[in-house]
């Protein structure tokens, strides 16, 4: 039975102080995430903003064991980590993978592909705040068509994001999922059941993030909300091949109740320089992409 | 009972890690690496190695597979040749900066491009300011008893080591092999213990963002820095000299083999002219010092077996009385010499002990190297030496220049 509003973990495990931005999304999901995890948890991190939220040496605000590792390995560094207490006997204890998107869709493809392919029984978590935020908000694979970022800051970027999910379904993984931390209950919900899941699985999570984005702190949770709403970010699950939406976009998709994309776009500075003719392209793939899991669901 | 079997030195390297109780093998393969990744899957499948194998997608994730597994508190292995090393140098250094006792096997070939697939030693030396300790093995026996040596000396310093062995010269020739017995093995390499462990009994956050400065905890205790965390692995890489000479001590009583230590001699006793090199090269080198011993030149061999850390002490004792030293090398340092050269220099300088330093290149590509062409490159540096030219260029061996 997945655990409720009534029943979320009371315990905190990122103690109050940590390093990251003020309003960043990153640290409401990884709090949630973490509730949901509970103890008997090791994750593994690349270089990101999750490497700063964990502190600097000698003190860091987590409570659970985290290995921080170079950028291109966190899959690879989770597969160690099974190995190693599989060996031990220690096979009980959850492995879990935080990456961002640049590590995720760029340079960590090939472990998590790897690790994916071998069904290594871990949690892939991707956050994506849509672009390399630790290093000062530049381009990454994931960043949407029309933002403004340090490497794409006169035209803006070119290409539309890459189809990540599509690209971790072709791996016929055990568990896809993805999650905002603007919606904490369907979030916390999908890693209390990924936990009880056994083989590889994906968790996608969209972060807002003030300054890459260009937003105020206080609208975080109003512009996880906002992606959601607009269906630009739908909440669903994949479990043994079956499409589902989750929560809010479960009742959008059922009542139709689609907010436009412009909503969501307006209210950040770096799509400032999107024309109407970019604007209704970017509407128009949203709604592609919409319709495509809509037939999903159908199917 | 030990027992003696023909082996080649990649069959040697993987009868070795079996004996080692080795929890977690990840590999990738690479000629002449390749059965090594081979035997050791199939000695994991048929039950014989009770270990987890990790069949990863390149070097770099096995590496990091070996990293994150040691970080829980496994004993692991890996190995690897060439680009698959190079591949790696990120986790190389990662590896030694959070201070893993890792075992790996570099079956030393050329680098590309162009490709070869044949053995020179420029992949393994091209790692040496990764952290790692760098030994170099002269034939298969060797081989297998240095993989023992190798997790007893990493373990009590924590710094990883790399068993260096010559692609196909020896990882594809057959040699008679002594192989141990379990029991024996056991006493001489204890069950891995960490220095840390990586739990959630314990939560901790390892290898996180470290200022340069110190820093206090949340108990007011000062912390290192990064450069105190340099500082003490490099401390552990002096400490691991001492290291190094007491497995092989403690080896050569238990199991009455003695490779040498850090570094080795073949009639040495007397000799004015010093032939020096590393792994199967310095094999060859003895039979060269025959030769010239026998046209009435005092030759002896001194054998570099320790590359990283760099034995200064034992090759000053080494070549205190030589008139000459000959240093032949399947490496070089682009723009420079060959680096075996340059360390020998270095550890000699300002001491008093001042052979006249020759360097040849030799072998690259595995290009063959034949004692008697040592012979006459040692033979005419010699001839240099009586002639009054104590510096000269490195010498390509054997190859056109023109
Ligand atoms: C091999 C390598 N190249 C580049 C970097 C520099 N680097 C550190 S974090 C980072 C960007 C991280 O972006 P992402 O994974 O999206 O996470 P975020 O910072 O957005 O949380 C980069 C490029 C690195 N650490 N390692
Ligand atoms: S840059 Fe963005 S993702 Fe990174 S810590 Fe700040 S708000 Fe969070």
């Amino acid at each position: 039975m997945p655990e409720n509003l009534f029943k979320i973990n009371s315990k905190e495990y990122i103690l109050p102080g940590s390093r990251a931005c003020q309003g960043c999304g990153l640290s409401l999901f990884y709090r949630y995430a973490l509730k949901a995890l509970r103890e008997n948890t090791i994750v593994t991190l690349p270089a990101c903003c999750l490497c700063v939220l964990q502190g600097l040496y000698p003190s860091t605000p987590v409570m659970v064991p985290a290995l921080n590792n170079s950028f291109a390995s966190t899959a690879a560094s989770a597969s160690g980590l099974v190995a190693g207490l599989r060996a031990l006997n220690k096979a009980d204890t959850t492995v879990v993978a935080i990456a961002g998107d640049g590590a995720t869709f760029d340079m960590g493809i090939q472990a998590l592909s790897g690790a994916a392919e071998r069904g290594t029984d871990f949690i892939y978590v991707c956050y994506d705040n849509e672009g390399y935020m630790n290093t000062g908000t530049q381009r990454s694979s994931a960043t949407p068509m029309g933002a403004l970022t340090t490497t794409t800051p006169i035209l803006t970027k070119q290409q539309p994001k890459k189809d990540f999910l599509k690209i971790m379904e072709a791996h016929n993984i055990a568990y896809i999922a993805t999650a905002s931390p603007s919606y904490p209950l369907d979030l916390y919900d999908k890693f209390v059941k990924a936990k009880k899941i056994r083989g590889t699985r994906y968790i996608h999570i969209h972060v807002p993030c003030p300054p890459g984005w260009v937003y105020p702190p206080k609208d975080t949770v109003k512009m996880g909300r906002l992606a959601v709403e607009t269906g630009l970010f739908p909440l669903f699950e994949i479990e043994n091949g079956k499409f589902r939406f989750t929560g809010r976009s479960k009742t959008q998709a059922e009542r139709g109740n689609r907010l436009p994309v412009i909503n969501y776009l307006e209210k950040q500075g770096r799509f400032r320089k999107m024309d109407a003719e970019q604007l209704s392209q970017f509407q128009s793939m949203v709604d592609a992409k919409w319709d495509e899991y809509l037939r999903k669901t159908e199917g | 009972m030990s027992k003696v079997q023909i082996m080649t030195g990649n069959s040697a390297a993987a009868a070795a890690v079996m004996l080692c109780d080795v929890q977690v093998v990840a590999a990738y393969p690479i000629t002449p690496q390749s059965q090594l990744a081979e035997m050791m899957s199939q000695y994991i499948e048929s039950g014989e190695l009770k270990a987890e194998y990790v069949r990863v997608e390149g070097e770099h994730t096995a590496l990091t597979v070996c990293i994150s597994a040691s970080t829980v508190g496994a004993r692991v292995f890996t190995a690897t040749s060439a680009n698959g090393l190079l591949y790696m140098h990120e986790q190389l250094h990662w590896a030694a900066g959070a201070r893993l006792p890792i075992v790996m096997c570099c079956v030393n070939r050329g680098v590309g491009a162009p490709w070869t697939i044949f053995n020179d030693q420029q992949d393994s030396l091209a790692q040496r300011d990764t952290g790692w300790i760098q030994l170099y093995c002269r034939n298969n026996q060797e081989i297998h008893d240095t993989i023992l040596q190798a997790y007893r000396i990493a373990e009590s310093v924590y710094v990883p080591v790399m068993v260096c062995y010559d692609g196909f010269v020896l990882s594809h020739t057959m040699m008679p092999v002594d192989i141990p017995e379990q029991e024996g093995v056991r006493e001489y390499l204890p069950p891995y213990k960490p220095h840390t462990i990586l739990t959630p009994d314990d939560p901790r956050c390892l290898n996180p963002v470290l200022f340069p400065n110190r820093r206090a905890d949340s108990e007011g205790v000062l912390r290192d820095g990064y450069m105190e965390m340099r500082y003490k692995l490099e401390a552990a890489l002096e400490k691991a000299l001492g290291a190094i000479t007491e497995a092989s001590d403690t080896f050569a009583k238990r199991f009455g083999r003695d490779h040498g230590g850090l570094v080795w001699g073949y009639r040495t006793e007397d000799a004015e002219l010093h032939l020096v090199a590393m792994g199967s090269l310095a094999s060859e080198a003895t039979l060269a010092a025959d030769a010239l011993r026998a046209r009435g030149i005092r030759a002896g061999v001194t054998g570099i077996r320790a590359f990283r850390p760099f034995p200064k002490a034992a090759v000053r004792k080494a070549l205190q009385g030589a008139k000459a030293a000959v240093v032949f090398e399947k490496s070089i340092s682009y723009g420079n010499e060959g680096a075996l050269c340059t360390e020998i220099k270095g550890a000699l300088f300002g001491t008093g002990i001042e052979p006249a330093v020759y360097n040849y290149i030799a072998g690259l590509g595995g290009r063959d190297v034949k004692a008697r062409e040592l012979e006459a490159a040692a033979g005419e540096s010699w001839d240099d030496l009586s002639a009054g030219r104590r510096e000269k260029n490195t010498t390509w061996l054997n190859c056109v220049t023109e």
